[in-house]
């Protein structure tokens, strides 16, 4: 289980997250969603440990990720495995060579193994035959795909998906959540995914959490979710137009 | 959920607010005060850190020898054209000033000395500087701002380790290479324009440098070079490393870089000089 208690941050002037408290079950997928720029990626950061709470707490399992040193926050992150918004791939790496990278580092396989399970992961996300291009050679939805394949080849107990649909044409969109289900049903980990696909991602969620101003304002199971009368759920699920919504920028 | 009541905002972290804001010029020098202290020990403890990795397994030879080689091959051709024109300079500047005491034959002396023990080390690192450096903080940069080094973090690989040892161990060995090389080309500039354009004689301006250029005269730019290589990989790494968002933030962290890299070289060349004389 991995559960975020009374989890506040502040950057500069700006409040981002405001008491934030969620519960993410183990082996289930978790989908969170929210307007862009509501603090959804700085959510997923502190649950790797990226960033540092000004308050409250992250537990996985019972460990208290928030407080723990550089030593064993990394070995706490062996269980991780995470897809960036941005995908974040290194530029002086191949696609291949990306996606063997935590095998190289991290484990003692041998090479044919590490080219067996890299290619594996390749061909799940389709781009076997990209496998020698440079990051800077792909287009965005090509990347993601890559960053994708790269948090799955460690076979973590815990993935966070930072929006791993986004900039994807629909049937690619819709191979991708087909791709996360799956996987997520044959090895069982604890998913988190950050999401604009609705209604899509409610087909893959066993949990949807909705955050606004910088709190979940709204969670439970998909159909939970759909039947809730709380406004601002029923706007962002585009049942109605009027709401505490506003486009301000 | 919904509509609980919201408590009152976390007080701003460490007076971060205050210093941003400060409201009275005695307020302002306090403030930059201690960032430029919070600045200088940051600095310094990233060096340390770096410099430990380097010696803490697992080796890191293979990544420290392409830098050896990045380094090297980016820098070589802007040092060799700087070496020769310096060392032309100085057989032209040397020649007219010892020709004043009729002193010609110490051309050689005068053109070793002044490469190996100031010019070479200063400039090589300058030229490094500007090649290698800026290219060092720009893709260190790039790395910060695309979330490179959080995925490092994510995977537990150190970017310390990973990506600033490296580079440090590779400098450090650099520049000390092409400042080998920078003295023996502007040896040879001074040379072409001493003895083949002004007539000194050959023998003389190769033999009063062997007589003339002592140990400790080489010894003392080794020192100097390492260091500068040192000083070099630091200032940029460290820049890229805590590069701020955007594009901008990266174009800032070059510049940075450059300009600090240049004036640390030139200070720590004033303090070693006066140390080893
Ligand atoms: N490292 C940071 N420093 C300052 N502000 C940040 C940082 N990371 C995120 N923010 C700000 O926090 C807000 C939420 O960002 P983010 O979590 O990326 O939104 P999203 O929900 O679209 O993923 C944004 O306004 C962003 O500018
Ligand atoms: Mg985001």
């Amino acid at each position: 289980m991995l559960s975020i208690r009374g989890l506040w941050k502040q950057f500069g002037d700006q409040l981002v997250l405001r008491g934030i408290d969620l519960d993410m079950p183990s082996g289930k997928t978790t989908a969170i969603i929210g307007r862009s720029g509501c603090g959804k990626t700085v959510l997923l950061k502190h649950c790797i440990g990226l960033l540092k709470p000004d308050r409250g707490s992250i537990y996985v399992d019972e460990q208290e990720i928030s407080r723990l040193r550089k030593k064993e926050l990394n070995v706490a992150r062996r269980r991780f495995g995470m897809l960036f918004q941005s995908a974040a791939l290194f530029d002086s790496l191949n696609v291949f060579d990306n996606v063997a990278f935590p095998l190289r580092e991290k484990t003692t396989l041998r090479e044919e193994e590490i080219r067996r399970r890299t290619r594996e992961r390749l061909r799940q996300v389709d781009l076997e035959e990209m496998a020698h291009k440079y990051p800077a050679e792909l287009s965005g939805g090509m990347k993601k795909r890559v960053g994708l394949a790269r948090a799955l080849v460690m076979d973590p107990a815990i993935i966070l998906f930072d929006e791993p649909t986004t900039g994807l044409d629909p049937l690619m969109e819709h191979a991708i959540h087909r791709l996360i289900r799956d996987t997520q049903r044959q090895f069982g980990f604890t998913a988190v995914v950050v999401s604009h696909s609705i209604p899509q991602i409610f087909d893959i969620a066993h949990q949807v959490a909705l955050m606004y101003d910088g709190q979940i304002v709204a969670q439970g199971t998909p159909e939970e979710l759909r039947a809730s009368a709380h406004p601002v759920v029923q706007q962002f699920l585009g049942a109605t137009i009027e709401g505490p919504l506003v486009l301000d920028n | 959920m919904g509509g609980a009541p919201v408590p009152p905002a976390v007080p701003a972290s460490l007076g971060d607010r205050e210093m941003s804001q400060p409201r009275s010029p005695v307020a302002w020098v306090g403030a930059s005060a201690m960032r430029g202290t919070q600045f200088m020990g940051r600095m310094v403890l990233f060096l340390g850190v770096g410099l430990g990795w380097i010696f803490l397994p697992p080796a890191k030879l293979r990544r420290s020898i392409q830098q050896v080689y990045d380094i090297g091959v980016q820098s070589l051709f802007v040092v060799f054209i700087t070496a020769a024109f310096t060392g032309m300079v100085l057989g032209l500047q040397g020649y007219y000033t010892l020709s004043k005491f009729g002193s010609e034959t110490l051309l050689g002396s005068a053109v070793a000395l002044s490469l190996i023990r100031e010019l070479g080390p200063v400039l090589t690192a300058l030229m490094v500087t500007g090649r290698a450096g800026s290219s060092m903080a720009a893709e260190i940069g790039i790395m910060r701002i695309s979330e490179q080094i959080d995925a490092l973090d994510t995977m537990a690989i150190d970017p310390m380790k990973f990506l600033v040892a490296p580079r440090l161990a590779g400098s450090i060995v650099a520049v000390p290479l092409l400042t080998a090389f920078f003295d023996v080309v502007g040896i040879y500039g001074g040379y072409i324009i001493g003895v083949k354009l002004l007539g000194v004689n050959p023998g003389a301006y190769f033999g009063e440098m062997r007589s003339s250029v002592e140990m400790v005269d080489i010894i003392g730019g080794l020192i100097k070079s390492l260091c500068f290589g040192c000083i070099i990989a630091w200032v940029c790494c460290y820049m890229g490393y805590f590069a701020e968002r955007g594009a901008a933030g990266v174009s800032r962290a070059t510049t940075t870089a450059v300009v600090l890299s240049s004036a640390l070289i030139f200070m720590w060349d004033y303090l070693l000089t006066s140390v080893l004389l």
